[in-house]
Formats: structure tokens, C-alpha cells, sequence
């Protein structure tokens, strides 16, 4: 790495995680996460006030962790760089806000970054260069998109999103209802592992209709097969309803790709660290003939 | 000594520098949505304003409240941050002793400031403008006076504060002026919420199922 290449600092808090990275050049130095997830877990969710107090309070630590780890110091930052949305807007303001404030107080340049554009340059700092264009699947709880990536800087077209509840959000719910924690991703997975994927019909929303999703009729139908069926088994309602969550990501990102012409495409965001949705993706991938990049599961948020 | 000072507890989005002997710019804009725009800028500004450099500041004075949470966190998280970045402290003074700096109503006095949800923030003041009440948030039925009231509370609610003071709003002049002389309450920049976040947590989530 070239010691000379600007120090970016980049700030996100765009959801309950209050994220501050260190690039110098291509190459991520550090990148320090403070979680208000614990704080959320008692509510079954994210509660967007409490994601904002929680990023006042998280920024300055979190700038000065991330400069220790670095070995770096404020003063050494060449450009400051914050996600500008979309996403929780009270929790997105503390993050901009920060990031002038730092901007002015170094006089240092800011650049605003599209939070969905900042997962796929993630990934383009894991992976290198990516294959033009490429599609991006970006799931969590506060979004479900389909981008057309020409290059991170410059053209990202949004293909499709989320119509109602975002993919992360529909786990969340869907977890706390079968009283199995928050965030409910992980805590869905845990548990699906052991349950059987085609015991209950649940329905793919929208299969047909172009690159958009639903989420909340998947939900609802859960909360119903539930009250008809108590006897069911946590394991095989937990199994269906992430193998339908999944069926719909993979098949509307692949048609997307076929629609664009991509060569290859990434996923990011927090439901990207899901086992099932990334087998799925790379055996589907590799089907097309797409190159598959999926980012480690620690820098899927 | 070089004091930069901000408020962004009410729609006022206030900045102003001094240097110990006097106000040398000062920038107030009354928006309630553009708070997040307005406040670095408003710093730049004033710096520029004074001919002083972003270096040569030697504190930061910030109001931490009462007011709506979004507005009041961008005044704070911006003077955490400059006070970070510029390796300088930080000092916080309650918002509506910010007002009450600025009022003239030869006795005792009330500042009330908008809380939304049909409410005021407000704390009662003696005639030397010590706060002797307060600060706190309550229905303007159940903290109605005669008394002059500073702050928007009696532009929003006429019936209860029915004798109208200035100023309207707090202005970071008078923040500023206030730590330089000394004679301020200052206390941590930590936001005063006053109230607790809005949601509140579900019943346990029972499972529904046989496990
Ligand atoms: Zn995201």
C-alpha cells in the first residue's frame, strides 16, 4: 500500500450500528462498530430514537477508537466521507452532522456516500475491481434493493426495492414472534438448521412482478399458519419462512442480472451474513455463469 | 481565548464566537427543519466573520437542552466533534438559562420553549435570573403563570402565558457570554431529553410454540 494515499475517514450511521472506517488508498485500516443492538433487543427491534441517542453518544469514542487502531490521529485524515442515506433519517443526521463538524473543525473536504454505494465499495475493497456491471443485493433491516453497479463512484442505478418491510425487518418480527430473539436473522438461522424448508407452503411475493419486493404479506402469513396451527413446529415454521425470504432474493437478484446483462454480483448488508441466502446465491451464481462475491460475514452491516 | 458557542435546542440555529472580551460574529437562523444544514456552515461563517481561524478556538460551548431530540443532538454531536477535532473542551449550559440570560423583566420569570406533543419545556426564574425551578416539561394548562414568560411558550399557548417576554429564542452570544464570564452553571455537553424515547417495550414476546 502506498503510504502516501489519501487517510479517508468514513462515518455510517445509517441504522443501530454507529460505524466509523479508515481507508488509506484502497485499503481498509480499521473499522471500529459501536452496536446499540442490545439496547434495541428489549424492544424486538430497531427503535429509531433509540438509535440516535445511542450514535451521539457512540461518535466521539467510536472516532477515537478507530484512530487508535489505525495508529493514526484526527489530524493525519486527508477527507471525511459519510453515508447520506437512505436509511433511519434522525439516526443519519447525527452521522452527517458528525461528519461536517469533523470536516470543518480538520478543514478537510466532505464527500456524502449513498449508503447502499458504500456497501458495494466495501465489497470492492474485499474482493478488488468488480466485473462490469455487476448487480448488487443489498439486505437488511432497513433496506431490500437491487442495484445496477457501473462503478461505486459513479453510476449506481436502482433496479428494485422493498415495497413494504425491508428483508432484515421481516426476520426481526418473524423472530420475535416465535420468541426467538433479536436481531432475529442470526436467531432464525440458528434455529432453521434443524427444521424441514418445504413443511409449510409460504408464499413468494411478487414473483412475477418485476424487481421489487414484499415482505409484510410473508409475515402475516406466518403470524396466521401460527394461530391455525399451534401444534407446528418452531423448527419447520422457522426453515419455511427463511427458505421463502430467500427464494425471492435469489430469483429477482438473478433476474435482474439477466436483465442488465451483469457478470457478476454482490451481496451486502446485515442479512448477507444469512448461510442459507449465501449457498443459495453461489450455487445460482455459478449456474448463470455470474462471478459471486459475498462479503465476510463481519462486514455484511 | 477564542469561545465558540451553538444552540440547536429550539428552531433557532445559533452560532457566535468570543474572545473573552467581546462577541466578534455572531449567526442566528430560526428553521426547525434544516438544522443539520445550517449549523456547520453557521461555524465556517462565523469564523470567517471574526477573521479567525479554525485553530485559534480554545472552547466550545454547546446548549444541551431541553428541546426536540433531532434538532438538539446536531448542536451537540457538531461540538463533541469540533471539541474532538480540535483538541479543545467542551462545556455545556441548559438551553433555556441560555434564554434567560437575555431577558429583562425586572422580577421573577419563566422561560418556556416549544416540547411538541402539546407540551413546554420550562424552568422559573428569580429576579438576579437564577433558575429556581426546573428545568422540566408538562402541559402549558399545568404550569399557566402570570408571570413574563421568555422562550415561544407564549406565542404557542397565549392562554396559558399571557404576558410575553423576549427573546423567542436562545441566542449562542449570550451561551458564549456566559461561560467567558465565568458565572455560568456549565455542565457536561450531554443532551437533557428530559423524557424517555418514545417507544416502550413490548409485553415479554411469549413463544407461541411447542418447543
Ligand atoms: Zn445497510
Amino acid at each position: 500500500m502506498a503510504a502516501d494515499a489519501p487517510l479517508v475517514l468514513g462515518i455510517e450511521t445509517s441504522c443501530d450500528e454507529t460505524g466509523v472506517g479508515l481507508v488509506r488508498g484502497r485499503d481498509l485500516l480499521v473499522d471500529a462498530v459501536a452496536s446499540s443492538v442490545d439496547e434495541h433487543a428489549r424492544y424486538g427491534g430497531v427503535v429509531p430514537e433509540v438509535a440516535s441517542r445511542a450514535h451521539l453518544e457512540a461518535m466521539v469514542p467510536t472516532l477515537e477508537r478507530a484512530c487508535r487502531d489505525a495508529g493514526v490521529s484526527l489530524a493525519d485524515v486527508d477527507a471525511v466521507a459519510v453515508t447520506s442515506g437512505p436509511g433511519l433519517a434522525g439516526a443519519l443526521m447525527v452521522g452527517v452532522a458528525a461528519a461536517k463538524a469533523l470536516a470543518v473543525g480538520l478543514g478537510r473536504p466532505l464527500y456524502g456516500v449513498n449508503h447502499l454505494a458504500a456497501h458495494v465499495a466495501v465489497d470492492q475493497l474485499e474482493h478488488g475491481e468488480l466485473p462490469k456491471p455487476t448487480i448488487a443485493l443489498l439486505v437488511s433491516g432497513g433496506h431490500s434493493s437491487l442495484l445496477m453497479v457501473e462503478d461505486v463512484a459513479g453510476t449506481v442505478e436502482l433496479l428494485g426495492a422493498t415495497i413494504d418491510d425491508a428483508a432484515g425487518e421481516a426476520f426481526d418480527k418473524v423472530a420475535r414472534f416465535l420468541g426467538l430473539g433479536y436481531p432475529g436473522g442470526p436467531a432464525i438461522d440458528r434455529v432453521a438448521i434443524h427444521g424441514d424448508p418445504e413443511a409449510i407452503a409460504f408464499p413468494r411475493a411478487m414473483w412475477h412482478d418485476g424487481l421489487d419486493f414484499s415482505f409484510s404479506g410473508l409475515k402475516t402469513a406466518v403470524v396466521n399458519h401460527v394461530r391455525a396451527h399451534p401444534e407446528s413446529s418452531t423448527e419447520h415454521v422457522a426453515a419455511s419462512f427463511q427458505q421463502a425470504v430467500v427464494d425471492v432474493l435469489v430469483h429477482k437478484a438473478l433476474k435482474a442480472a439477466k436483465a442488465v446483462g451483469a457478470k457478476g454480483l454482490v451481496l451486502g448488508g446485515g442479512v448477507a451474513a444469512n448461510s442459507l441466502l449465501r449457498t443459495q446465491l453461489l450455487d445460482a451464481c455459478e449456474k448463470d455463469g455470474l462471478r459471486c462475491l459475498l462479503p465476510s460475514p463481519a462486514m455484511c452491516t | 481565548m477564542l469561545v465558540l458557542a451553538i444552540d440547536t435546542s429550539t428552531p433557532a440555529v445559533t452560532v457566535a464566537l468570543h474572545d473573552g472580551a467581546e462577541v466578534l460574529a455572531e449567526s442566528t437562523t430560526v428553521d426547525a427543519r434544516r438544522h443539520t444544514e445550517l449549523v456547520a456552515p453557521a461555524v465556517v461563517d462565523v469564523l470567517a466573520g471574526a477573521g479567525a481561524d479554525r485553530r485559534d478556538v480554545t472552547a466550545v460551548a454547546v446548549g444541551v437542552g431541553p428541546g426536540p431530540f433531532t434538532g438538539l443532538r446536531i448542536g451537540l454531536v457538531t461540538a463533541r466533534v469540533l471539541g474532538a477535532a480540535l483538541s479543545v473542551p467542551v462545556y455545556g449550559m441548559c438551553s433555556l438559562d441560555v434564554v434567560a440570560r437575555r431577558v429583562t423583566a425586572g422580577g421573577p420569570f419563566v422561560v418556556a420553549t416549544d416540547a411538541r406533543r402539546h407540551e413546554v419545556y420550562w424552568a422559573g426564574y428569580d429576579a438576579a435570573g437564577r433558575r429556581i425551578d426546573g428545568p422540566s416539561v408538562g402541559a402549558p394548562a399545568d404550569v399557566a403563570t402570570d408571570l413574563p414568560v421568555a422562550g415561544e411558550g407564549p406565542r404557542l399557548y397565549p392562554e396559558a402565558f399571557p404576558n410575553a417576554v423576549r427573546p423567542q429564542y436562545p441566542n449562542a452570544a449570550d451561551l458564549a457570554a456566559a461561560v467567558v464570564s465565568g458565572s455560568a452553571d456549565l455542565v457536561p455537553p450531554d443532551p437533557m431529553y428530559l423524557r424517555r424515547p418514545d417507544a416502550r417495550p413490548p409485553g415479554a414476546p411469549k413463544p407461541v410454540l411447542a418447543r
